[in-house]
């Protein structure tokens, strides 16, 4: 296990490299020069170089680079063009919304997607199986930033149920919090439900084949007994997978979903940096989710060798 | 006697056959008329796309400010947004720069990913090189990225198909690799090098044409993602910018609007789901048809 462990950590190294190398490159491939860009056509050619020398810039791009990438490993993200704050800061002022909403999604995503996966692999080829993976086909279909708007369309403006945007922290209390949020959730959650619940479904099916499985069905085990206690388990380990990947695309769509309901979290600050040029933060951002879109796929996979002992055995 | 026995075996395994055949192909009925449909969509989609915008009576562009927010009429038949500016021909001429950017990635993306994909399957130390390339860049989440790339370059049409061909290439790459390796490790490429045949001629002569069916099928995904995150990144403001229409920034003035104007959200909303859902569907349904292996999961 220990082995595993090292081994995965290891292979993470090239692809971090790689992922820092295009973001740093990315401010870089901007044309025209960021100093005269963020100062804007008005400043003076010494204002320019006066920047360029504060952000570095006049340096060799290596050195750039390693400046950064140094920072980056003690926690410094950088620091905003804009408002000279550092980006760490930022980004943990704004952490807070984003996460509670990816993990309300990722509840609604699993309260749904389950339980259907698992109904349409039990009633294999009935109309209940065939509309539920229908659904899950135009579930897949909507992005979720348009959920989001048809959701606002309806329940905020048409009925006036919920808030339309806005949002409110938990110490607010727990349904304040959870009225502003329960909409983006839902855009969000619903969508990578159409794709758990297909997985569940195809993951439940392969196991519910195997011959164990009708041994059982042969000794007499009661149906219930047989879906839930024997063939979950081991249909377990890919549906895992699959939510530990959509935590990341969780992340990610979070970024258009809170603009859709102006939550102030991680998407609003990469949005409103994007409309200030301030590409310091951009980086920033961006770099911090892969980091944990990386790191929650590390955590998935080691969890996954953790209980499959057959993972870890394959690798070492 | 034996001769006998034999031939009522035969006829018995002859008539399963055509059985299990006949069950065969009403299974890819089903699946087909599916694909079909989509396909159908799409088709429907590509020609609004190429003569519709000759076909409106509206120009897309002309503001009438006393028409501003008017709900679906005769006159404009899926309303007006709040310049006055007629609903149905802003669609009509935003499907030409939204399918316009899906297709034109969905070709750029195949033809480097095709060209990455092979190099890499075919040399051992590119491989090393352009994977991990491939799997850093697809590490970042695409809309990020997009978004990242895009306060890089300047928002413009231009720029849209550049950066979503830069996200989505990595995704075609890895599919052409692995399907190229497969053919890479087979005898008669292997009798080919005896023969002394050119890399070149390995490479696009034989090993190329067995990545098509795969790079077809990921290449109509792409094409949808491609929609999907330009609809995004022109909503978010980074993508298409005004006054070009494109279905995500008509979206972004429809959220501007949403209290009055719900056409504004719902018909370039359809649009979206329509393309994205006729896409999934022809993708579905092709990669059934050439791997029918991934067909058992999930029938």
């Amino acid at each position: 296990m220990f082995n595993y462990i090292i081994k995965r950590i290891l292979s993470l190294i090239p692809v971090l490299f790689i992922v820092s190398i295009a973001i740093f490159l990315l401010i870089h491939i901007t044309p025209g020069d960021p100093a005269s860009i963020i100062l804007g056509i008005d400043a003076s050619q010494e204002q320019i170089d006066e920047l360029r020398q504060q952000l570095g810039l006049d340096l060799p791009v290596y050195e750039q680079y390693i400046r950064w990438i140094l920072g980056v490993f003690q926690g410094d993200f950088g620091t905003s063009y804009f408002s000279n704050e550092p980006v760490t800061t930022s980004i943990i002022e704004h952490l807070k919304p984003t996460i509670s909403l990816a993990i309300l999604a990722q509840i609604i995503t699993i309260i749904i997607a389950i339980p259907l996966g698992i109904a349409a692999a039990n009633r294999r080829g009935t109309v209940a199986d065939q509309s539920i993976m229908g659904v899950s086909l135009l579930g897949m279909s909507i992005p979720s930033f348009l959920l989001g708007l048809f959701l606002i369309l309806f329940f905020g403006v048409k009925l006036g149920w919920l808030p339309v945007a806005g949002y409110q922290p938990l110490e607010a209390g727990f349904f304040t919090h959870l009225k502003y949020l329960i909409m983006p959730a839902i855009s969000l959650g619903a969508i990578q439900a159409a794709l758990v619940a297909r997985m569940t479904r195809t993951s439940m099916l392969e196991v519910l084949n195997t011959n164990y499985i009708k041994t059982a069905q042969a000794k007499g085990v009661k149906n219930r007994s047989i879906v839930y206690k024997h063939a979950l388990r081991n249909a377990f380990l890919p549906i895992l997978t699959v939510i530990g990947q959509t935590f990341g695309i969780l992340i990610a769509g979070a970024v258009v979903t809170e603009t859709i309901f102006n939550i102030p979290g991680i998407g609003q600050l990469i949005i409103n940096s994007v409309e200030r040029r301030d590409y310091a933060v951009i980086q920033g951002v961006v770099l911090f989710v892969t980091l944990s879109y990386v790191f929650i796929n590390l955590v998935i996979d080691l969890l996954y060798g953790l209980i499959d002992p057959r993972v870890r055995l394959d690798n070492d | 006697m034996g001769t006998v026995e034999s031939n009522v075996g035969l006829t018995s395994v002859k008539q399963k056959l055509k059985k299990e055949q006949r069950q065969l192909f009403f299974k890819r009925l089903i699946s087909n008329k599916l694909m079909v449909t989509g396909g159908m969509t799409i088709l429907f989609l590509m020609i609004v796309t190429l003569i519709g915008p000759f076909l409106v009576s509206h120009d897309p562009y002309e503001m009438v400010v006393q028409d501003r927010l008017q709900a679906p009429s005769a006159e404009h038949l899926l309303g007006t947004d709040e310049f006055g500016r007629d609903l149905l021909s802003r669609i009509i001429h935003g499907s030409k720069v939204t399918m316009g950017v899906g297709f034109s990635v969905a070709a750029i993306t195949s033809l480097l990913g095709m060209i990455i994909g092979l190099y890499a399957s075919y040399y051992r130390f590119l491989d090393h090189i352009l994977m991990r390339i491939c799997d850093g860049l697809m590490s970042i989440p695409a809309i990020l990225l997009g978004i990242a790339l895009m306060a890089a370059l300047g928002p413009n049409t231009k720029n849209v198909i550049i950066a979503l061909s830069i996200v989505f290439t990595p995704h075609v790459a890895r599919v052409i690799r692995s399907a190229a390796i497969v053919v890479r490790e087979q005898t008669y490429i292997e009798a080919m090098k005896a023969q002394g045949a050119s890399t070149w001629r390995i490479i696009w002569g034989h090993m190329m044409p067995n990545t098509i069916s795969p790079l077809v099928v990921q290449a109509t995904f792409i094409f949808a993602d491609a929609i999907i995150t330009e609809a995004a990144l022109s909503f978010l403001g980074a993508g298409v910018p005004a006054p070009d229409p494109s279905w995500g920034n008509i979206l972004y003035d429809g959220k501007l609007v949403i209290f009055n104007a719900w056409w504004m959200t719902v018909f370039p909303g359809i649009m979206i789901v329509l393309s994205v859902l006729g896409l999934n569907l022809l993708g579905d349904g092709l990669r059934d048809l050439i791997d029918p292996h991934t067909n058992q999961g999930k029938k």
